[in-house]
């Protein structure tokens, strides 16, 4: 595999060399790959130079989705911004709405009572197991590998169907709310939940076999778009795709919120097992291994689920006291991170909003000159971004 | 009041940013007589013709007996071969028709069954059997639609010349002995010219589209088939060899005898030179792995992106009879054609069961593969595929020369390498067989059902 | 480090730097000129006790009561785990600061981004261009004074 070194020469050389005759036209060709195009996951634009098919330069245009979030969140109340927080990472919005409901209970010094805490752990590992399969699974889309998508939402679905019996939604939820969850799962809700687990956690070794180890896949995915830690951390990438690059770097260990502190679970890291450290592959994997781990988590955590409350006495309007705090958890995407300012009033006086994919696409144009215009799919679909949060 | 007269925009949008205007299409001269015939008299003819279909269709066919008759008795006796002719193209056109619709219906069918769902299962009273008809009827139904900076004389030339030498490559095709158009003695060339052609039409339509997607696309299918022409000409060239006729009824012919007969078992490069060429066939026809030219991850649809309606079709239809042809021309030459792998079974049936089991392959392959890229398809092609295949024909060549009475020794061990090649192929088709009965057996464990299972209510 | 070592041991090394400091309560922050602002944060990112090397976000904060703009940047150092903000407030009417994206490149799009919405331009920027408004769009839409526009290139809005 690491003989597999691609070398390419840039062409103007030719030029000197006197190769090409003069009277021939060379030039770059731009290449307008967006806003509808299937593998940039949504309306992401990127204008690309080639040359062929090689890739000389990438840059992302954005803003197809820009729906003013923080302009919004300005004239609603708390209460009223939750359900915006789930449009932001529309694949992860139970994590959405744990970051904002935590960024402001930390604000507002509001206890939770253990029943919620750990029902917000089940809920957010759930969702991270359902977008990391909407991650792999469209990965193996971007490569050309059909049928892993379908068997990916085959296994989301049921997580759906989980989510709509405990809170009646299967995309949107606004089920965790300021001062714990919104009410309380359904009578055996907890059984089916690790019926679930029983039968997603052999799958995981079905989508191995299927992809992540097959011998294109791993060909096309490894050794491209390598990113190592230092570029990693110096762009500000978190989550699978700064694991990706080597480094054991969660948030849920680094600071635990919620009872994260409580529960035995792994960081997977990339080794380069094909190629080099940080490249595709790598990112992809850590995803499915973090799905072994989150499952491992919610087992643990239904254990301990005793009954309780699953509210906080809070107000219907909730007053936060002067002040501001930034507060981040750990997305399937990265860190999602709520800057919220409040000015003594009902609603943020300023609510900046940190979206992982925000960040981690920041680091396309670095990795994409030299690349293949295939690779170009390769590569965004490993960074896995979600226009919602990158437009917010 | 206040509030009806916000709801009504003040001004009228001011430029037409978002207003799409559609030319008004207007029928003129045969058109239009075409259309106010079919608005006439379609109400109440097209029942008729239903009604009586059956009746019509015998009437046709003695009428044109009769006439076939009448003519090469009383007044030309040349002319019975003519209509034969004519007989024969359009029944060879009907059956590609036939390959093609089942084809697409198929791949869905097999997709679906492949991805745990059901596939097309309402259209039609059985399976969704009627779902390709009814995709025809929309296409047909669409705006035929031409990029404005397209080429346009090429544009509309493409789909044809992707489509017409699909078809004639058929013309050359065996299904049994005398079940051919025309028996060729250089049937194999012309069938791979034919099948060569293709790319023009590909090349042609990418271009024309005036889009760079289609451009990228149409570059790919140009190096790519180019390239993969050569390993799967070369892996032919080895059964050719051994046989000594480029005729593909001849072909067909001297495989008669059992399974133990066919090519494919009567050595190891031969046998090997059936994989080769399969797989470079699957490059020749875009199929996955191989679906670079069209990778819809890449590049949105690659050479028919601007395509649309009847055109796109004639693109679809392309493809499916290329994919059909390669496994008969696999068929006809490495698995004995339309013999059958007992002796004295020789049957059309045979050949299209064959040939129907390698398509099946080809979508078998395509749901399961992810794509792989156009440096690696070269790499594969330049690299590996081409000095193996150079091998193979070489490694037959020999095996030929020393496999006869005169080298006593090297003739008995050919026999036991054929009879163990056999006895491989049997082992293959078992293991198939096996796998696809393990599956029908635990068709209800797949999926599927599991997640109906947990749903309430369930 | 704990905020308040981190606030003392700035305090040590860039005391002409360090308008004031909050070492309790939810956000921990020390509050920098706007002069100082690129010496702190290469101090920031490159001491060995403090390793800063993550930067997880800019916010720009208008205040027209103060009139003045705040940003908030907040790092987070992947090897030793501590978290801290410093705060740089420039003037509203003519707000402009130091670009800290050759110590962070993540800053790039942050400071694009406070740009577009809030207007803040920052000098020495490689691509100072808005990020999720159009080109050609009136005005920064974050602002607490921002009147919304009625036309854009012919679209008319509804109030």
């Amino acid at each position: 595999m690491k003989e597999i070194e691609l070398q390419y020469r840039h062409p103007p050389d030719l030029l000197d060399d006197g190769e090409i005759p003069s009277d021939i036209r060379t030039e770059e060709l731009v290449l307008n790959m967006g806003p509808q195009h299937p593998s940039t996951h949504g309306v992401l634009r990127v204008v690309l130079q080639t040359d062929g098919e090689l890739v000389l330069g990438a840059t992302p245009y954005m803003g197809y989705l820009h729906r003013c979030a923080e302009k919004i969140a300005e004239k609603v109340t708390y209460r009223q911004f939750t359900p915006y927080t789930d449009r932001l990472d529309y694949l992860a919005a139970m994590n959405n709405n744990l970051g904002f409901a935590l960024a402001v209970e930390k604000l507002g010094g509001i206890e939770v009572p253990p029943r919620a805490d750990y029902l917000r752990v089940i809920f957010a590992e759930l969702n991270r197991i359902a977008s990391h399969l909407m991650a792999t699974g469209s990965y193996g889309l971007d490569m050309g590998a059909f049928t892993p998508l379908v068997y990916c939402f085959r296994e989301r679905e049921w997580i759906m169907d989980l989510f709509e019996a405990a809170c009646g939604a299967r995309l949107t939820y606004s089920y965790i709310t300021i001062g714990g969850v919104r009410e309380d799962v359904p009578e055996g809700w907890g059984d089916k939940c690790r019926e679930f687990l029983d039968y997603f956690e052999p799958k995981i070794a079905e989508y191995n076999d299927l992809l992540s180890f097959n011998h294109i896949f791993i060909n096309r995915t490894g050794n491209v778009g390598i990113c190592p830690p230092e570029l990693a951390v110096a762009y500000g990438l978190t989550g699978p795709c700064l694991r990706g690059s080597g480094l054991a770097w969660d948030l849920r260990k680094a600071t635990p919120y919620c009872r994260y502190h409580e529960l035995d679970f792994d960081i997977p890291v990339g080794h380069g097992e094909n190629g080099a450290v940080g490249d595709c592959w790598d990112r992809y994997f850590v995803r499915v291994q973090e799905m072994v781990q989150s499952v491992r988590i919610i087992r643990q955590a239904l254990d301990k689920l005793a009954d309780g409350p699953v509210q906080a006495k809070v107000p219907r309007v909730v007053k936060l006291p002067a002040g501001e705090v930034y507060y981040e958890v750990e997305n399937p995407r990265g860190q999602l991170g709520f800057h919220l300012v409040s000015d003594g009033g009902t609603s943020p006086y300023r609510l900046k909003i940190r979206g992982p994919s925000f960040c981690n696409l920041s680091v396309l144009p670095v990795l994409a000159p030299n690349c293949l215009l295939a690779d170009i799919a390769a590569l965004l679909g490993s960074i896995d971004v979600v226009m919602g949060e990158v437009d917010r | 009041m206040n509030q009806t007269a916000n709801i009504k925009p003040q001004t009228p949008l001011g430029q037409a940013m978002f207003v799409c205007e559609r030319p008004k299409v207007e029928y003129r001269g045969l058109s239009l007589k075409i259309v106010q015939l079919a608005t006439k008299w379609g109400p109440i003819g097209i029942p008729l013709l239903l009604r009586f279909a059956w009746g019509i269709f015998f009437a046709a066919l003695v009428f044109v007996i009769a006439f076939v008759w009448v003519v090469g008795r009383f007044i030309n006796p040349l002319l019975p071969w003519f209509v034969r002719d004519v007989v024969v193209v359009v029944g060879l056109l009907a059956f590609v028709s036939i390959v093609a619709i089942i084809g697409i219906w198929g791949e869905r069918k097999v997709s679906g069954r492949i991805q745990s769902r059901l596939g097309p299962m309402r259209t039609g009273a059985w399976h969704g059997w009627a779902q390709s008809l009814a995709d025809g009827l929309k296409f047909v139904q669409k705006e035929d639609l031409i990029p404005q900076d397209a080429d346009k004389p090429l544009f509309r030339l493409a789909p044809y010349v992707a489509l017409v030498p699909a078809f004639c490559a058929y013309l050359a095709i065996p299904f049994g002995v005398g079940w051919v158009f025309h028996d060729s003695d250089v049937g194999l060339l012309f069938v791979l010219a034919m099948l060569a052609i293709e790319v023009l039409g590909v090349i042609m339509g990418g271009w024309a589209s005036n889009s760079k997607w289609s451009l990228y696309g149409a570059m790919r299918e140009g190096c790519q088939l180019v390239s993969y022409e050569i390993p799967m000409g070369l892996s032919l060239v080895a059964a050719v060899a051994w046989l000594g006729s480029l005729s593909l009824v001849e072909l067909g012919r001297a495989q008669d005898g059992g399974w133990w007969s066919w090519l494919l078992f009567q050595n190891p490069f031969l046998f090997a030179a059936f994989f080769t060429y399969y797989i470079a066939s699957l490059a020749s026809c875009k199929r996955s792995p191989f679906d670079l030219p069209e990778g819809e991850s890449e590049l949105v649809a690659g050479f028919h992106t601007e395509y649309s309606g009847f055109r796109f079709v004639m693109f679809f239809f392309a493809e499916y009879m290329g994919m059909f042809a390669v496994s008969a021309v696999a068929t006809v030459i490495f698995l004995g054609g339309w013999n059958s792998p007992v002796p004295g079974l020789a049957s059309p049936l045979w050949f299209v069961i064959k040939s129907t089991f390698l398509v099946w392959v080809q979508m078998w392959v395509r749901w399961t593969l992810p794509r792989i890229r156009i440096d690696q398809v070269m790499h594969a092609c330049v690299k590996y595929l081409l000095p193996f295949t150079l091998l193979l024909f070489v490694g037959s060549s020999l095996w030929q020369l020393y496999d006869n009475p005169d080298h006593r020794l090297f003739e008995g061990f050919a026999a036991v390498v054929r009879f163990g090649l056999g006895c491989l192929g049997l082992l293959l088709l078992g293991l198939y067989f096996a796998g696809a009965a393990y599956g029908f057996y635990h068709r209800n464990q797949l999926v599927g059902q599991m997640v109906r299972k947990h749903l309430p209510g369930a | 480090m704990t905020p308040s070592d981190i606030i003392a041991f700035l305090q040590q090394h860039h005391a002409e730097s360090v308008v004031s400091a909050v070492a309790d309560g939810p956000y921990p922050h020390a509050l920098v000129k706007a002069e100082g602002l690129a010496a702190v944060a290469a101090f920031l990112k490159t001491q060995p006790r403090l390793r800063f090397d993550l930067l997880r976000c800019i916010s720009a904060i208008d205040w027209p009561a103060k009139n003045n703009i705040e940003l908030a940047y907040d790092v987070i150092s992947t090897s030793l785990g501590h978290a801290f903000a410093i705060k740089v407030v420039v003037d509203r009417a003519d707000p402009r600061v130091e670009s800290v994206s050759t110590v962070w490149p993540a800053a790039e799009w942050h400071e694009r981004e406070a740009f577009d919405l809030m207007g803040v331009e920052f000098l020495h920027h490689p691509d100072l261009r808005r990020i999720l408004m159009p080109e050609d769009w009136p005005g920064h839409p974050l602002r607490k004074d921002y009147q919304d526009i009625v036309e854009y290139r012919g679209l008319k809005f509804n109030p």
